[in-house]
């Protein structure tokens, strides 16, 4: 059965019917509503790097839905550090579950994981490459915003590079026609390859290294974390990480329904005075992790979402 | 001068496989990619670099006493996508054979991204590269995604 690896895996109106699929599921998320969907199915979470809300949000999204969850646990103290491959690995967990989030952190590894499994596996991000349940996340917080998803403008910035929740989004936002602005230092552009993909779709994108000159024509601004590691010296860093920092001041000129989102965890690239402000929806699109995800689980466990959920959905 | 001067450059053979057509100097990268090497006890002769009408200058391989089959020379789609390959009985030929390129070369390289998951030699599933575009030839890793550079790949030669 197939999983989802990259957001190739889902057309336009797949997409659009998780995303109305995750607005009537919105009432259990929030502990308003009972509807053990997924009673006796059992999730396998596979983390093989660190994870804290997309791990907690894939649980809380199974158990509020009535399913199990098995996890891996600390990959030190599991049968990875022997050096089990992880064909090995997936071979094991596909006996124990119905379907795999899965976290590691080479490139590639959630479709190996796909063609090694009898079960779906969710990539919950491969090194560099995807992380598709992300931005089904992301695409429900800018609709929920906006009330649609074509068409808008949207600044991709920070570490585009190695941030691969940019990289899963892009693909996304250019299908509905979105314009990109990509925002970075030259150390940390998109990938050569993403944006000649990009660009093969018709995308209309601009890269640049500033950051504040769009911001006011923006409906969406979405700020990745630079980390520190990937410069060579200290100065360098903190003289490019300046650069992409948001703070309240600068969103005097910005349009009225702008948001702000990110993928967390933030360092200080969002100024606290952020969260006060109309535009911030970093929270919230945390919280949308669960709603996205319990979508996400029903379709591929082949469970219809009820037309008719009730509580105030 | 003639594409028989060309052949006539080394000995007829009397059995085995003529690699023809190879784009110059490709002919070791072929050797290589064919497993052909020291340990082999077959005879090899090697042309590189002579006159063609159709390459201007190409590369021509003959192995004796070894017919190759077409697995074999479906490994060559990377360096010589367009030779020419015949099967010699008795001094003569006794098949054409032709490279042919589907849509995925399988087991024959590996990618050659560092982060790839098929870079532990101990997972077992095949290395799979997609074929984009064949003209021209654009590969990547069913399971990364990342584009392949030809010259690197040339390198990881399973």
């Amino acid at each position: 059965m197939p999983g989802l690896i990259t957001m190739d895996d889902l057309s336009n109106e797949e997409i659009l019917s998780i995303l109305d699929d995750a607005q009537r599921l919105l009432p259990v998320a929030q502990g308003e509503t009972y509807l053990p969907l997924l009673q006796g199915k059992i999730l396998g979470n596979l983390f093989f790097e660190p994870s804290t809300r997309t791990r907690m949000s894939f649980e809380t999204a199974m158990k509020r839905l009535g399913g199990d969850v098995v996890n891996l646990g600390d990959v030190k103290t599991s049968s990875v550090v022997k050096g089990e491959t992880l064909f090995d690995t997936i071979q094991m967990v596909d006996g124990y579950t119905d379907i795999i989030a899965m976290r590691h952190p080479r490139q590639g590894a959630a479709q190996y994981a796909q063609d090694a499994a009898r079960v779906p596996i969710l990539n919950g991000g491969d090194g560099a490459g995807h992380h598709p349940t992300q931005t089904m996340l992301d695409l429900f917080t800018i609709q929920q915003a906006h009330g649609r998803l074509d068409g808008l403008k949207v600044i991709l910035a920070g570490d585009l590079r190695y941030g691969r929740t940019v990289h899963s989004l892009s693909h996304a936002l250019i299908r509905f026609g979105c314009e990109l602005v990509l925002a970075s230092p030259s150390l940390l552009k998109m990938p050569k390859e993403i944006v000649n993909d990009l660009n093969a779709h018709g995308a209309n994108i601009t890269e640049t290294e500033d950051l504040l000159g769009s911001l006011e024509t923006a409906d969406v601004v979405y700020m990745t974390r630079i980390q520190k590691e990937r410069f060579a010296d200290e100065d360098e860093y903190a003289k490019v990480a300046g650069a992409y920092k948001l703070h309240a001041s600068n969103l005097e000129g910005a349009k009225e329904d702008m948001i702000i989102m990110h993928p967390l965890p933030r360092v200080d690239e969002i100024h606290p005075s952020v969260d006060q402000t109309r535009h911030a929806r970093y929270f919230e699109q945390a919280f949308n992790g669960v709603v996205a995800r319990m979508a996400l689980l029903c379709r591929l466990l082949n469970i219809e979402v009820p037309a008719d959920i009730g509580g105030g959905a | 001068m003639s594409q028989e001067h060309n052949m006539r450059r080394v000995t007829a053979i009397r059995n085995g496989t003529v690699i023809d057509h190879i784009p110059a100097g490709q002919a070791m990268r072929v050797l290589e990619m064919l497993g052909i090497n020291k340990t082999s006890s077959v005879p090899v002769s090697m042309v590189m670099n002579v006159p063609s009408k159709k390459m201007g200058t190409k590369d021509i391989i003959k192995v004796e006493d070894r017919e190759l089959n077409q697995d074999e020379l479906n490994r060559l789609a990377l360096v010589a996508p367009d030779a020419h390959v015949a099967i010699i009985r008795a001094y003569s030929v006794a098949e054409k054979l032709t490279i042919e390129l589907g849509d995925e070369i399988t087991n024959v390289v590996r990618c050659t991204f560092s982060n790839c998951i098929t870079t532990n030699p101990r997972e077992p599933l095949a290395h799979r590269l997609k074929i984009l575009s064949r003209v021209p030839l654009e590969l990547r890793c069913h399971y990364c995604g990342r584009p392949q550079d030809l010259d690197e790949l040339a390198n990881n030669v399973i």
